[in-house]
């Protein structure tokens, strides 16, 4: 008999392999105890946290957590049913009202978690004889959305409207098509073209979906996304969020003003199939959307403080991923497995949490140390992170080995 | 060329710097069994065949496609289409 657990060998010995040199296994991290939306309790020592993707800092703001706890009393603490069936509560409704209100569209409807929410979306969107277009650097749950439907699925080179442009021609031109796009590509930090994307999609006849996850709350003039700050509103039929970012809680879902929006809550398994969030939950993203409607100074200090952390790791010799700051997302570029697993570990140990990426959640096989900003970090917390910085790459020797690498 | 000998020839030249252990490549050569070319560069061969002949080669064909015979085919097939 074969055991099932054998096609995993490789990835469990190269885990191994890393582990041996002495390292803490990046993916197991534990947070003991949280602060703050910038600091938590790793180790049992104080780490500013400068990986969560919490841009806007609400998972503590008073009124979000108040909001949820009057509904955790009042509602209890989950639904125990899908959406369709005992599953949507007052505050469902509430939250998507809420979402209508932020995007200024007609329709919305809220899933689990945004890796359902572009599950649902991509595969009921597209049935058998559609064509999806996708950027080759979409994300995980946009690829398994393909993979769970029945459309021809296309991919195109990463933000190149030639290459979109190229393979939309080939397409019959009486074929359904969907064009997937993201704001912010959040393994390098870097925005999409959306404008020359957006306006090629059409041109070409298809519908044009784009997931706002990394830039809700702080582009353009509502906060809406990157599409908002391209001014391509009118012409994009469909944005997916998720709650797990600037709203600060967990959740996911997709706004519309197509007039037939509503029967997806019947065909679209990832709706239909998986339990509703709790009430506690859609209370707390609730009240978080209607604050981040008015959140001009968070906004600012968000920007700021990016710009400031890429900068200051450009002034010290780092390499990124992005020439000027795009997003809230700075992806320090490495040279290799090893340094980036002891650079990471470095940091760590001197309080500073960053994300480790590696290929292939990562696009052409790099290395990241990938930092996400949150408009509570104090400019005290950021000079402390690039002092970090330094000494971590002093630690493992990082500037020596990207002069090698640069040498070969 | 878009007869199946040309199109399996110039696939064969394509592959070639994807293949740097030098396996020997042939008809029943497998992209994960003998030449263990993981999923990315398999799309960007894709990408690649798709713009040599103008053609689609939607990436939910992938998984029927195991050897280089077989994708030899199925782009034979779509060129004559
Ligand atoms: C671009 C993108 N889409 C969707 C998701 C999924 O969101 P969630 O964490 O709510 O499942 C993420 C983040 O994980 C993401 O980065």
């Amino acid at each position: 008999m074969s055991d099932l657990f054998s096609k995993f060998d490789p990835l469990i010995s190269e885990r191994a392999g890393v582990l041996a040199k002495g390292v803490r296994d990046p993916f197991a991290i534990v947070m003991q105890q949280v602060k703050s939306p910038t600091v938590a309790v790793i180790d049992g020592r104080d780490t500013i946290l400068l990986g969560t993707y919490n841009y806007m800092g609400m998972t503590f703001d008073a009124d979000v957590i108040a909001a949820g706890e009057t509904a955790l009393r009042d509602f209890g603490a989950g639904t125990t049913g899908s959406r369709v069936l005992n599953g949507t509560y007052q505050g469902h409704k509430e939250c998507e009202e809420a979402l209508k209100d932020f995007y200024g569209m007609e329709h919305a409807i809220v899933f689990s978690t945004g890796y359902l929410a572009n599950l649902g979306m991509v595969s009921t969107l597209a049935g058998k004889g559609d064509y999806i277009i996708l950027d080759a650097d979409s994300h995980a749950s946009i690829y398994d959305g393909c993979y769970l439907g029945n459309a021809d699925i296309v991919r195109f080179k990463h933000n190149s409207a030639e290459d979109l442009e190229k393979r939309l021609r080939r397409l019959p031109p009486e074929a359904g098509k969907l064009v997937i796009l993201e704001g912010v590509y959040s393994m390098l930090g870097d925005i999409a073209p959306l404008k020359e994307l957006v306006g090629i999609a059409k041109a070409h006849g298809a519908m044009v979906l784009v997931d706002e996850a990394h830039g809700m709350g702080f582009f353009g003039e509502h906060g809406r996304g990157v599409y908002e700050a391209a001014g391509v509103a009118d012409d994009v039929d469909f944005v997916v969020g998720t709650f797990s970012k600037s709203v600060g809680t967990v959740g996911g879902f997709c706004v519309s003003n197509h007039p037939k929006f509503e029967i997806l809550r019947l065909v679209c398994r990832p709706y239909t199939f998986t339990a509703s969030l709790p009430p506690a939950v859609v209370a707390c993203a609730a009240t978080s959307i209607r604050k981040l409607m008015h959140a001009g100074e968070k906004r600012q200090r968000l920007w700021e403080m990016s710009r400031k952390l890429h900068g200051g790791l450009l002034a010290r010799g780092f390499r990124l991923a992005t020439e000027t700051c795009e997003s809230a997302i700075v992806s320090v570029l490495m040279p290799d497995q090893e340094t980036t697993v002891r650079m990471w570990q470095a940091m760590l140990e001197l309080g500073v949490y960053v994300n480790m990426s590696r290929p292939p959640a990562t696009p052409a096989g790099v290395f990241l140390l990938r930092c996400s900003l949150c408009a509570e970090h104090s400019a005290a917390q950021l000079e402390i992170v690039l002092e970090r910085f330094g000494q971590a790459a002093a630690m493992v020797g990082l500037f020596e080995t990207a002069v090698e690498v640069a040498a070969e | 060329m878009t007869d199946r000998a040309g199109i399996y020839a110039r696939i064969i030249e394509l592959i070639e710097p994807l293949n740097p252990k030098k396996v020997a490549l042939a008809e029943n050569t497998s992209f994960a069994g003998d030449l263990e070319i993981d999923s990315l560069t398999v799309m960007d061969l894709v990408a690649s065949m798709e713009d040599e002949w103008d053609i689609v080669m939607p990436l939910n064909m992938l998984p029927d496609l195991e050897t280089i015979g077989q994708v030899a085919d199925a782009v034979t097939r779509l060129v004559t289409k």
